[in-house]
């Protein structure tokens, strides 16, 4: 049985693979799907709970617009330097991804400081009514998403200063960066709801 | 590469050849030696073979259901007579709480997961599962849960508020102490499981398939499993989400259902149910996938209708998730939406129907093994059927009002979850466990259990529907003589016992055959998916060299290939983790990828996580700082070796 | 008894019938895939594991089991459809019960008793009772529905289908008796520790009879002359009995437990648990938790005389 087959040879093939070619990048995306029904369900138990009731806000004044639109204009900005990592990661730039990762970690510090501010002036407390509660749970879920893709860009950062390093370790970079315009970008439904749903005649 | 990483890169050694087609035996024991699960006692926690976890993700599954078993044997003692004494109020509100909270999130989909971790890579053609510490962390959390639940139990502070856990009964007011709190816990943990267990389930279907095996030739048990884990990635999060509320209710004081502060009741069953109705396909779906690996092989033919098999999976389970209402029609819901709710829930019988249509329409041009495995599959058509039908009954608003919470319910989530799912695992199992173990099952033992099972079954739940229709509701810890419920309540009660008995000789069956069993070839039933084509049990690595499909049969079509085209992948790594990544439409090899080494890290995070969850549940506080020793334990599973990654480095090629 | 198919009103008749026609399709359906099952596994050849597999069936066309599965997805297609048809024809004649000249009922469920007030235009004939309900026969009535504390579910399954009783809203049961009797009707939604035993009764008289019952309800407790219920009367007020039930004609008006102004007059105590009868009564009221473990009532440690003294009042309260 010493007779070989036709075969094959994977041998010539890369090693890993950016995007949707290498198996992180599905990974995130089901985690994205999950997270993002999380939040469709959280916004529609906030609309379930407003058309329910007989005014709104219930008992409290709307959250305060400075902190929460500060943030935003962040966490969008985020994005340019975000950019910058995900093609340095493509691109296996390593000089490129050690210095968006600093940028990307002052906008890290930057949004959670922030974030402390939105909570303490969301204006209402989560055990006031059923409209401090569900605005509590909208803004703490984003915030556990930012909590942990600040980790992860933590972690990665520095990664890629003190290695071990190879070349799949810039897949983990650019997946970071994908999962980054995750959390920005769900967060500009919740920001509508949070901050505007209150003000929109309610 | 630009300049700086050297120093960070460890010194790589040159690069070993890979497997050869077919594979040399100092490949296979190389291989063999690459693949296993370390020896020892850190071996045990470190394992991250995918066969591995399952197996005992398999048993834990298997050893909750005998506890929901056993504790459903003690409601039916209760109810065998009326105003029996033998279990109170408190204790019968834990038991059935207990059971259906067992049965539900301890068993019925777990086990379905388990089992498609274990298959799906074999059915593939693969090595492994896409995340393989990931699967081991999803078992050790779902095993730490449900551990976490029964200590609750037997500690007296178990759930009593039902499996559905309705406010304002499981709010803090009326459902003081701990024991709501450590259902909603349970969840919490189970949801991460099964949501982990998702995406590692789908990502391997989607990007390991073997060479060839384009989407019209996955078998159908694994397009049913992955239809099955696409339900979960969006039903989960509904029951995460309701039960996140009803805990910081119970908890911090948020008022989600609170009418008295506007939150709304309904609002936890509009969450619970759109996770809930989902949840029963999930249960459902897989043993569909069971009927379709299990019938082709003893009507020796391939199955009939293969496309509108895979639409019907896909629009069952696209349609369970526009059902959820129908478990409130005696709500005060707008009647015109419930009308909607209606069409749908019966809508869905049609792509059941397809199903069982192509079923017999595949027994009926085949011709048959009368196997044990193939026995079990047969009570389906019977019992499942049965089960559906009362399912279009209690679809229809008006008759719901009548039956809805009381027997009548019971006899039908039984006939259909029993039918639909138990009966064909069980069936599975007798079809699998020669490729588990190596070893056949009883086939005497089989039929005498499959007929205890069969007669039992039907004692116990037939008369259900009659007592449903003669008033008796659900969730009652007895009766009164008056009421003319005695005898069937007897009747099922006796029912019950012969089911216990059948599962008693299916543990005398699993248990003896393990060294009694007749030594089970690769191929005992003369099956045509990929896992028939590797020994019994399977090498560590499952394949040694990934074999090229060209067919949906391909163990049957093996002598079909043209000489020339290739068999299998050479090339791998036979000294390292190497499995072949493809696409995933059509499953062209696209890359390599070395997939982690066992490690001890998904055990430890998951002890962590265990503390983070069942600490919060006294204190609201333990979520930030329970998040610490996770979040640590997270980043050493994570981070980077030097010897791992100099091992990469020698198999290393750039996209 | 609590038979769906024993209606005595027009709401449960009808559901009846939608009942015996699905029933029959889902017979004939059952019985016809079970047919197709014993014949083919009757009829088709036997094989070994080491047969080998009929790959030709691939490429075929197979006309035959194509048109057959055609017809039969088709036939389930239309079978599927007539059932929603039909549910929604039951539904809308359900919808379609007269509510002229209706009876209206505000039903409050509590944890484990179920409280009924009798609302009129006119203030002073307003009347609250429990547990026992009587309507008369041929009149439709509005259950208003409220719940003070979990989800419950009023179901007389001889009158109607069921419906929740859901604290922070307000739904609504309109039922109508045609036959005369006494029809039992039991929580369905799990409620707690006594969730099994909590019954009330549906007692549908012809229409005289039921406005001298309801006039009768009206007026306050009766007064007896016997001396020891005028001791029972004097334990009652004096006690922690006043803290949860209300007496008309006396000073107890707390709403937290059954109003008792005409308890004697009813068939059960205790939500339909226990016969109305001076010595279970008694039972009841020394040790309510020996019957209904978990109930809210407290148990009463008075001496004997004392109690007799208290069932002898109660039992005068026609």
């Amino acid at each position: 049985m010493n007779e070989k087959l036709p075969s094959i040879d994977a041998g010539k093939l890369p090693s890993y693979a950016f995007g949707p070619r290498g198996i992180l990048w599905w990974g995130t995306l089901w985690m994205m799907a999950i997270e993002g029904t999380v939040f469709a369900l959280a916004i529609g138990s906030y609309f379930y709970l407003y058309v329910h009731a007989p005014r709104w806000p219930l008992n409290a004044p709307p959250p305060d617009l400075l902190w929460g639109t500060l943030n935003t204009v962040v966490l969008l900005a985020s994005l340019w330097p975000n950019r910058w990592l995900q093609k340095a990661a493509t691109a296996q730039d390593l000089p490129g991804v050690r210095r968006s990762m600093v940028v990307l970690f002052v906008f890290t510090a930057a949004f959670l400081v922030l974030r402390a501010f939105e909570f303490a002036h969301l204006n209402v407390r989560w055990d006031l009514d059923a409209y401090g509660s569900v605005v509590w749970l909208l803004l703490g879920l984003h915030t556990t998403h930012l909590v942990t893709e600040a980790y992860d860009t933590w972690v990665v950062g520095a990664l890629a200063y003190t290695g071990p390093f190879e070349g799949r370790r810039f897949v983990d970079a650019a997946e970071d960066a994908d999962y980054w315009y995750f959390v920005v970008l769900t967060w500009l439904p919740i920001y509508g709801v949070i901050y505007w749903a209150p003000r929109g005649g309610g | 590469m630009s300049n700086g990483p050297e120093q960070l890169q460890p010194p790589a050694p040159p690069r070993p050849p890979g497997n050869s087609v077919p594979a040399t035996a100092n490949e296979s024991a190389a291989l063999e030696r690459t693949w296993r699960d370390p020896p020892g006692l850190y071996g045990f926690f470190a394992a991250i073979n995918h066969k591995t976890i399952s197996k005992r993700f398999m048993l834990a599954t298997f050893g909750f259901f005998l506890a929901g078993g056993l504790i459903a044997l003690l409601m039916r003692l209760q109810l065998a007579r009326p105003l029996n004494g033998m279990v109170g109020p408190d204790l019968y509100n834990q038991l059935f709480s207990m059971h259906g909270t067992t049965m539900m999130f301890l068993f019925a989909v777990p086990v379905m997961q388990a089992v498609a971790v274990y298959l799906v890579p074999l059915m593939v053609g693969a090595k492994t599962v896409a995340f393989p510490r990931m699967n081991a962390y999803a078992y050790w959390v779902f095993l730490f849960g449900g551990l976490m639940l029964y200590g609750a139990f037997l500690l007296n502070i178990g759930p009593d508020a039902g499996w559905f856990s309705y406010p304002p009964l499981a709010g803090p007011e009326y459902g003081p102490g701990k024991r709501v709190d450590f259902w909603a816990q349970m969840i919490t943990f189970t949801e991460l499981s099964a949501l982990l267990e998702a995406i590692v389930i789908i990502t391997t279907v989607f990007k390991m398939r073997a060479p060839g095996m384009t989407l019209n030739r996955i078998p159908l048990f694994v397009w049913a499993l992955l239809v099955t884990q696409f339900m979960v990635l969006f039903a989960m999060p509904a029951v995460m989400l309701g039960s996140t509320g009803l805990i910081m209710d119970r908890l911090i004081g948020t008022h989600f259902y609170n009418p008295a502060q506007n939150g709304d009741v309904l609002l936890w069953q509009h969450l619970f149910w759109f996770f809930g109705h989902p949840e029963v396909y999930l249960i459902f779906v897989p043993g569909l996938g069971f009927l379709s690996a299990i019938i082709p092989t003893f009507a020796r033919r391939p199955m009939f209708g293969y496309t509108a098999m895979v639409l019907a999976l896909i629009s069952t389970g696209f349609l369970s998730f526009g059902l959820w209402v129908h478990h409130m029609f005696a709500t005060n819901l707008p009647e015109l939406g419930k009308s909607f709710f209606t069409a749908v829930s019966m809508l869905i019988a049609i792509p059941s129907a397809v199903q069982i249509f192509c079923w017999l329409a595949t027994l009926g041009t085949g011709r048959l093994n009368f196997r044990t495995p193939l026995l079990f599959v047969l009570a389906f058509f019977f019992i499942l059927v049965l089960g559906g039908l009362t399912g279009l009954m209690l679809a229809s608003v008006p008759l719901d009002l009548q039956v809805h919470d009381t027997y009548f319910v019971v006899a039908h989530l039984h006939y259909v979850l029993i039918g639909g799912a138990v009966f064909p695992l069980v069936g599975a199992v007798y079809y699998w466990y020669p490729k588990f173990t190596g070893r056949m099952m009883d086939e005497r033992l089989g039929r005498w259990q499959f007929w205890l099972f069969f007669i039992g079954f039907n004692v116990t739940f037939f008369p259900m529907h009659l007592l449903g229709m003669w008033g008796m509701p659900r969730r009652i810890y007895t009766y009164t003589q008056e009421m003319g419920w005695t005898s069937l309540n007897l009747l099922a009660t006796v029912g019950a016992a012969v089911i216990g008995a059948s599962v008693l000789l299916f543990i005398v069956n699993l248990w003896r055959s393990r060294t009694h069993g007749a030594p089970a070839p690769a191929d005992p039933w003369g099956g045509g998916t990929l896992e028939w084509a590797i020994a019994s049990p399977p090498p560590a690595g499952n394949f040694d060299a990934i074999p090229v499909v060209y067919g949906r049969d391909p163990v049957w079509e093996a002598h079909e290939r043209d000489r020339s085209a290739p068999a299998g992948v050479s090339g791998l790594a036979v000294d390292a983790r190497e499995q072949l990544i493809t696409t995933v439409l059509d499953a062209r090899p696209d890359h390599r990828y070395v997939f982690p080494e066992p490690s001890i890290w998904p055990f430890l995070a998951a002890v962590a996580t265990t503390v983070l969850f069942i600490a919060s549940i006294f204190t609201p506080w333990a979520v930030v700082w329970g998040a610490v020793p996770v979040a640590t334990a997270v980043t050493i599973w994570f981070w980077p070796r030097r010897g791992e990654t100099a091992r990469h480095l020698s198999l290393e090629q750039s996209p | 008894m609590m038979d769906i198919l024993s209606p005595a009103g027009p709401q449960a008749a009808h559901i009846r019938e939608l009942w015996h026609v699905t029933v029959l399709l889902c017979t004939l359906v059952f019985a016809g895939v079970l047919s197709v099952l014993a014949y083919v596994l009757w009829k088709r050849p036997r094989a070994g594991e080491a047969d080998t597999p009929d790959l030709a069936a691939r490429g075929a066309p197979e006309a035959g089991p194509r048109r057959r599965v055609s017809a039969a997805v088709a036939a389930s297609v239309l079978g599927l459809l007539f059932l929603i048809v039909a549910s929604v024809v039951t539904d809308r004649a359900l919808a379609h019960l007269s509510l002229k000249d209706a009876l209206h009922v505000e039903v409050t469920a509590n944890q484990w008793w179920w409280e009924a007030r009798y609302d009129d235009p006119q203030a002073s004939r307003v009347f609250t009772t429990a547990n026992e309900l009587h309507i008369p026969v041929g009149r439709p009535v509005i259950f208003t529905l409220r719940s003070n504390d979990v989800i419950h579910s009023l179901w007389v399954p001889q009158l109607a289908g069921k419906k929740d009783l859901i604290p922070g809203r307000t739904a609504t049961l309109h039922v109508r008796a045609d036959q005369a009797g006494s029809y039992r009707g039991q929580c369905a939604e799990f409620c707690g520790f006594q969730h099994a035993f909590m019954a009330f009764t549906v007692v549908a008289k012809p229409p005289a009879e039921y406005e001298a019952w309801a006039e009768h309800q009206r007026q306050p407790a009766a007064e007896s002359g016997d001396a020891r219920a005028v001791r029972g009367r004097e334990l009652f007020l004096g006690t922690s009995c006043v803290m949860c039930h209300a007496v008309q004609g006396t000073s107890a008006s707390a709403r937290r437990g059954p109003d008792l102004t005409h308890l004697a007059s009813r068939e059960t105590l205790a939500a339909g648990t226990l016969p109305n009868k001076p010595d279970a009564l008694k039972q009841w009221i020394r040790n309510p938790q020996q019957f209904k473990p978990g109930v809210n009532m407290p148990a009463t440690n008075l001496p004997d005389s004392d109690l007799d003294a208290l069932v002898a009042w109660l039992g005068s309260l026609q």
